[in-house]
């Protein structure tokens, strides 16, 4: 079992929905209440990395961020070391691919809020933040939480994109997917198979706790 | 001072509307779905803007395209009801009103569900609540904004007709505690004569009608979109006695008039509305006659249309019935103002839902000590 690969996986899931959920919290509201001239091509764009390879996506990724690339550059002055096969680039990486995950599911919880409970809102009052914070957040929380819980299950399980711009340096960028890789082309079959049953039983602990708590919410607001 | 609204659009719905609200009046904006009066009603809360448009609200614009004004919703002091509720679904009644609060007060928030007989429901979800009861509950909301207008977008449309009958009840003792402009919009010509002052008739987007309640509700022109069939009286009463028969017999300035089905206590005051096609007028007083009700007063004025029927204004009392007869029947009997006539009125002519309880306020007034009025 490689405690430092799965640890490592967690570590990056849980950054990856921490830094997803202002950002779905605010595409998602925006996606939901606004109407505007390519709303259609901006909602594509979101959900991308559904349907794109990840070699092709981790392609551009190294292209974007690798040496000589200007961000890439510019990281390695900032930080003094280059932002692909690190921990980071895998984080950046992770947050871009897992935008759909993120937006798609807090966009649906936004847009279950009546028009009028907003205008009821702000017949009462309440600016836009303190409408957020006090009416659309609670009852959106479902699909906000439905968005976190999907994205921190689908970043421990990536594995083409971890791949390509973080390669399987252990510590660094070895997550338990790539673990788990390189365990079964090494022959170790008991390895792969104790850290498969892992990330399985994670993972659907992670999902059903999602499903207990869409219910007790759902049985709350009826 | 008090509210004033215009408004002039092109599109989505057309618009071209004028009109104002003294303090403490009941103004009804009624008119077909599609007339525009919803518009209006989200044009002054500032939920929607027509191309020109002026809302000011006690000499304070809270939108004027003219010197490109527009308050944000939540900046303009407006209670509003709408036609759903809209109730926050997360949060209890109580918290329901306190969100509408300056400053959160719990034992506020329950006074004021008191007012609108919630008493002891305040920590209930509206899923747990009945449709009247979270009327109820938007009503509170809407009042504990301490609204400069409170609006009533057709309040009264998702709830069945007995919690209807009731509401109209609570909304015209409630109105005793309401200082601000009140509009309400509805399509409900009953609803409006029941419980306004005074009408605003919108048709296509366009005033076709406007003036006391009792002016636009003799109009046959002003009602001619609602239908002619809406011409009506509205005689005040009070509740004498239940009948053994089931008939109950109501002191109008008119006289004792007796109707079928009323509800409430000897003592109540009630508004009972009298269809003028339902009056059937006559000379002679007449005998041998299976209807209750008759009448003895003065024509005061004959108003003929377009069409082929005339309206009749009786006056009984202090007050005016009017019939709707045929424009040959008038011819027949010669009628002229100044003339004694009878109006004779079938007892079950009068539908259930067009008598509203307005109790007395102040029974509610002394329930509650403060002189609420003051606060709203």
């Amino acid at each position: 079992m490689d405690w430092t690969a799965l640890f490592l996986s967690l570590r990056l899931a849980a950054w990856t929905a921490v830094i997803l959920l202002p950002v779905a919290v605010f595409m998602g509201r925006f996606l939901a209440f606004r109407q505007f001239g390519g709303k259609g091509l901006v909602e594509a764009a979101v959900m991308l990395p559904l349907v794109l390879p990840p070699t092709v996506f981790g392609f551009y990724m190294l292209v974007a961020f690798g040496r000589n690339s200007p961000i890439g550059d510019l990281w390695q002055s900032l930080f003094g070391h280059q932002l692909v096969f690190t921990f980071e680039g895998l984080v950046v990486a992770s947050v871009i691919f897992n935008l759909p995950f993120a937006i798609q599911p807090a966009q649906r919880g936004f847009e279950a809020i009546a028009v009028e409970v907003r205008e009821a809102a702000a017949c009462c009052g309440m600016s836009p933040m303190r409408s957020l914070w006090k009416v659309e957040l609670p009852l959106a929380w479902p699909g906000l939480m439905t968005a976190m819980v999907l994205t921190f299950a689908h970043t421990l399980g990536e594995f083409g994109i971890v791949l390509m711009v973080g390669g399987s340096i252990p510590g660094e960028t070895r997550t338990i997917a790539i673990a788990i890789y390189d365990r079964v082309q090494g022959f170790d079959d008991r390895g792969a198979a104790i850290m498969s049953a892992t990330l399985v039983a994670i993972s659907l602990f992670t999902i059903a706790i999602t499903y207990w708590l869409s219910a007790r919410v759902g049985r709350r607001l009826s | 001072m008090a509210l004033e609204v215009m408004a002039r659009a092109k599109g989505p719905i057309a618009l071209d509307v004028a009109f104002r609200v003294e303090h403490g009046e009941l103004l009804a904006l009624v008119g077909h779905s599609g007339s525009g009066k919803t518009t209006l009603l989200r044009t002054i809360a500032g939920l929607w803007r027509p191309e020109v448009a002026r809302v000011t609200v006690d000499g304070t614009s809270w939108l004027d395209t003219a010197a490109r004004i527009d308050l944000p919703t939540h900046h303009r002091r407006v209670g509003i009801v709408f036609q759903n509720y809209a109730l926050f679904p997360h949060m209890t009644a109580a918290q329901n009103v306190m969100a509408a609060m300056d400053v959160a007060d719990r034992y506020e928030a329950l006074r004021i569900l008191d007012l609108v007989n919630l008493h002891g429901l305040g920590s209930r979800k509206p899923a747990q609540l009945s449709g009247g009861q979270q009327q109820r509950v938007a009503v509170a909301r809407a009042l504990a904004r301490k609204p400069q207008a409170l609006l009533l977008d057709e309040p009264f449309s998702a709830v069945d007709r007995a919690t209807r009958e009731k509401l109209y009840g609570e909304i015209i003792a409630l109105r005793a505690h309401l200082a601000m402009p009140v509009v309400l919009v509805t399509h409900d010509m009953n609803e409006a004569q029941l419980l306004a002052d005074r009408m605003v008739v919108i048709e296509q987007g366009r005033v076709v009608g406007a003036g006391t309640t009792a002016q636009v509700m003799a109009d046959p022109e002003a009602l001619r979109a609602m239908g002619i069939r809406e011409v009506a009286a509205m005689l005040p009463a009070v509740i004498a006695e239940h009948g053994p028969d089931g008939l109950t017999r109501l002191d109008a300035a008119t006289g004792p008039l007796f109707l079928p089905g009323v509800e409430g206590a000897p003592g109540t005051q009630v508004r009972v509305r009298i269809m003028a096609h339902e009056v059937i007028l006559s000379r002679a007083r007449p005998e041998g006659l299976s209807a209750q009700n008759i009448l003895a007063g003065t024509v005061t004025q004959i108003v003929a249309g377009k069409g082929p029927a005339v309206t009749v204004h009786v006056r009984v009392g202090d007050h005016e019935i009017l019939s709707r007869i045929t424009r040959r029947a008038a011819e027949q009997m010669a009628l002229r103002p100044g003339e004694t006539i009878h109006a004779i009125l079938k007892s079950m002519s009068v539908a259930r839902d067009h008598v509203a309880c307005a109790p007395d306020v102040s029974v509610l007034i002394k329930r509650f000590q403060a002189p609420i009025c003051d606060q709203f």
